[in-house]
């Protein structure tokens, strides 16, 4: 106590105030910033999941107003997916399965070399999870697949969904980025996302061919695969072309997808 | 001392604005105010941090060591923000998406620190906690204001409901992408300006200087 009082006592300006003064602030703010933080972990952890699966349902198309995220989420069932062999994975349960955690877990992991890692994403989960909507036949109606890669600042995680045909587009977007707003940012721009819709992945041959570009066709089969880049946005963009040029081809969902074609894939 | 509180709260909404009068506070001024929603809860932000590091500043005023002065007033107001965004980050969750790197950047609007070193450094906590709370207050208004006028003008709505009916929906009113964008609050707040100095003429500034007869047009 009679410690405290001689260092309150202290004129302001001596060294040895100011530097117990700066020291004690530091203590005080830290506790309180790190005690805010890890006390509101869990909600805002289901506040991020609530928001993916959120982002899942309106990037499929599925989001009807008045509809609880969790009401809706019902008709998606959720499965994983081994991406090399392109066979569901079965033991793992779909609702647990953190392909974020597992990429960088060596066991769980595949480290991508230079030339596949066009995504700029270095190491992926060799297991993924991918959504399916069925109708009531049980046909698959939508198939949504999780999507990353680096654009100019951030890595951007997303989803993009494709109908039954796994060819046909019916949304992209992305729900955690840290691109420049105005610019990258753009990417959540709904009317640049409203040129997804009806781009096919894949031309004739089964090659990946949609991509982002400046002066996208707008006519003729070019333009069933070109989407319009951002402008302003070059690196954003050239991001999010490469990164779906990976998830979409050999090393990313291409087996999949592949095999999906062929065998209906339910 | 009645009056003397309730002064503090209330000159700071129109007299001693901090955006009008102060102009402070500009930058995010322009930046969230393109609907109401998010401005509403920038307000809300920004009245809790000035209030809360003013009382903090104001409580240990007497023991700061002036050399490093500035420093413990940005790490108080530094660490309020950042418990700020965590708390919205949990009960706000989307409009704090919107609201992305603005209320980070609390940390840097000079209302904070501006009324930290012009009020809370001379008074006692409770009158700089009310002080806090006046200035927010005054900013918010501003905010609200912008916001009502530049959300119903450029989308037709209000807090997203649809005041207007947009010509794409069937109705009568195209919205004026303009007022959308970061320099219709500029236009509008200098009107705002305008209005306030027209209504309180003794906020309108003396010239810094004259120009002298002798080098204007007539000695040519």
């Amino acid at each position: 106590m009679k410690l405290v009082r001689q260092f309150l006592d202290l004129p302001n300006d001596s060294k040895v105030k100011t530097y117990g003064v700066a020291l004690l602030l530091c203590l005080v703010c830290s506790v309180a910033v790190s005690a805010a933080a890890v006390a509101l972990k869990p909600v805002q952890d289901e506040n991020k999941l609530l928001d993916k699966k959120k982002n899942i349902l309106q990037i499929a198309g599925l989001a009807k107003p008045g509809q609880s995220v969790e009401d809706a989420f019902k008709q998606v069932e959720a499965k994983v997916v081994d991406l090399q062999t392109g066979a569901y994975v079965e033991g793992i349960d779909a609702n647990t399965f953190d392909a974020r955690a597992a990429s960088v877990d060596p066991k769980q992991n595949l480290v991508l070399t230079k030339e596949q890692d066009i995504a700029s994403i270095k190491r992926r989960a060799k297991y993924a999870t991918v959504y399916l909507v069925k109708d009531p036949q049980g046909q698959v109606q939508k198939i949504i697949l999780p999507i990353y890669g680096y654009g100019l600042w951030s890595t951007l995680y997303g989803f993009v969904a494709l109908k039954g045909d796994a060819n046909t587009v019916v949304g992209l977007g992305f729900y955690e980025h840290a691109e420049t707003p105005g610019l990258g940012g753009e990417v959540d721009n709904p009317q640049w996302k409203d040129k997804w819709p009806g781009k096919q992945v894949f031309d004739a041959n089964g090659n990946v061919a949609i991509r982002v570009t400046k002066m996208a066709a707008t006519e003729g089969e070019k333009a069933t695969h070109e989407i319009d880049a951002l402008s302003g946005a070059t690196l954003t963009s050239n991001g999010v072309n490469n990164l779906v040029k990976f998830w979409m081809g050999a090393d990313g969902f291409g087996p999949y997808l592949q095999k999906f074609r062929k065998g209906g894939g339910a | 001392m009645k009056s003397e509180t309730s002064k503090v709260i209330t000159t700071p909404l129109v007299a001693n604005n901090p955006i009008t009068l102060q102009i402070l506070g500009i930058c995010s001024a322009l930046a969230v105010t393109s609907s109401l929603k998010t401005a509403l809860l920038m307000a809300v932000a920004l009245t809790t941090v000035t209030a809360f590091s003013n009382a903090s500043i104001s409580a240990i005023r007497n023991h700061i060591p002036s050399s490093i002065r500035i420093i413990v007033q940005m790490t108080i107001i530094a660490s309020l923000v950042i418990v700020v965004d965590q708390l919205m980050k949990a009960y706000a969750f989307s409009t704090a998406k919107q609201l992305s790197v603005f209320v980070g950047l609390i940390i840097t609007n000079c209302i904070v620190m501006g009324r930290a070193e012009a009020y809370a450094m001379q008074n006692p906590p409770g009158m700089s906690f009310l002080d806090g709370i006046g200035n927010g207050l005054g900013y918010s208004l501003i905010l609200i204001i912008v916001a009502v006028i530049r959300e119903l003008s450029g989308s037709g709505s209000l807090l997203g409901y649809e005041i207007f009916t947009l010509v794409k929906n069937g109705g009568w009113y195209e919205p004026n992408g303009l007022m959308l964008l970061p320099p219709s609050a500029f236009f509008i707040i200098g009107m705002l300006i305008w209005v306030i100095r027209t209504r309180y003429p003794e906020q309108c500034e003396v010239h810094d200087f004259k120009i002298h007869e002798k080098h204007g047009l007539g000695n040519r």
